[in-house]
């Protein structure tokens, strides 16, 4: 299976997302956003990072980058498409997600191992989990913080579409604790902590048992392979 | 050329908290009659020829679908500079 990750000027993760879907047994394919050339893949990340500097807004200048015209047709029309931290605010301004992601409430930057509780596993992107299964994932934003207004949160979650929330600690101000949202389909998944820095012990989260042994994020790229396989 | 100017300010109910941090450091000047500041964006656009009404609507769309976010924004104003 053709996995693409889409490098924006600006991008910090789409390496580490790259090894992440190759780790999960993927066949890991390098998108350019200047490109309108999704090269045949059958999913796509937009990955984490600053892309455009966070200019104007952060993910805004992306979204209305040259291969979010594929993207945005191939998503309308099914494909899985997957956005993480910088991902998920392109996601949102490119309107295939609710919402909006603006500066955390406390101001400062935040990087934390989070505790996030799985919400809905009807998804391409999450059905290796069980509903309310807790996980930890690497945080790492300036503006993560999830708003919409209250018919919007409450149509998200009549309808299902919160995928994650923040455990214990909000770390952002984020309205309902809402860490990841998906679309109606199933096939548009947007998180702000990052599942691909949880993929492999020794390089994730700390965890009770032992320091940076966390694993929880593979199951997000293994549950997109688990899709594709049984459709 | 004539130039366009858009301004976008965040959504009253939004906290700014770039215009909470400036309000705060402002208030160690003068006598206290600042209370609050906020903060928003001001867009100077040159275009080619006459301002027009198409153009400016025109303009309007992009400043609603690009320029702004409506979900965290408001467009205040879109003039032709003087």
């Amino acid at each position: 299976m053709r996995v693409g990750v889409i490098t924006f000027p600006g991008s910090l993760d789409d390496r580490d997302a790259l090894r992440a879907i190759t780790l999960a047994g993927g066949n890991a394919v390098a998108l350019w956003h200047g490109d309108h050339d999704l090269k045949n893949v059958d999913a796509i990340v937009l990955p984490g990072g600053f892309s455009y500097g966070d200019y104007l807004r952060c993910g805004a200048i992306a979204a209305h980058s040259p291969i979010m015209s594929e993207v945005v047709d191939a998503a309308n029309k099914g494909m899985p498409v997957f956005g993480i931290c910088n991902g998920f605010q392109i996601l949102v301004e490119a309107h295939l997600l609710a919402g909006g992601l603006i500066r955390n409430d406390h101001g400062t930057f935040i990087r934390r191992d989070q505790k996030l509780r799985v919400e809905n596993v009807d998804t391409v992107w999450t059905n290796q989990y069980t509903v309310g299964q807790e996980i930890v994932i690497p945080l790492k934003n300036g503006e993560g913080g999830f708003i919409a207004d209250e018919t919007t949160l409450d149509r998200l979650e009549g309808d299902g579409l919160v995928a994650f929330r923040y455990v214990d600690v909000n770390p952002n101000g984020s309205l309902r604790d809402i860490a990841g949202l998906r679309n109606e389909r199933g096939n548009v998944v947007g998180l702000m902590p990052h599942p691909e820095h949880a993929v492999e012990p020794g390089f994730g989260p700390d965890m009770p048992e032992a320091m940076s042994s966390g694993t929880d994020g593979l199951a997000m790229f293994q549950s997109l392979l688990t899709a594709t396989v049984l459709s | 050329m004539p130039t366009v100017i858009v301004e976008v300010m965040p959504k009253e109910v939004l906290l700014d908290p770039a215009g909470k941090a400036t309000a705060r450091a402002l208030q160690r000047f003068g006598d206290g009659a600042i209370t609050d500041v906020r903060i928003g964006k001001r867009f100077e656009i040159t275009v080619d020829g006459d301002v027009t009404p198409k153009l400016l609507e025109h303009i309007g769309e992009i400043a609603k679908d690009v320029l702004s976010n409506e979900v965290i924004e408001d467009v205040v104003s879109i003039r032709v500079a003087e």
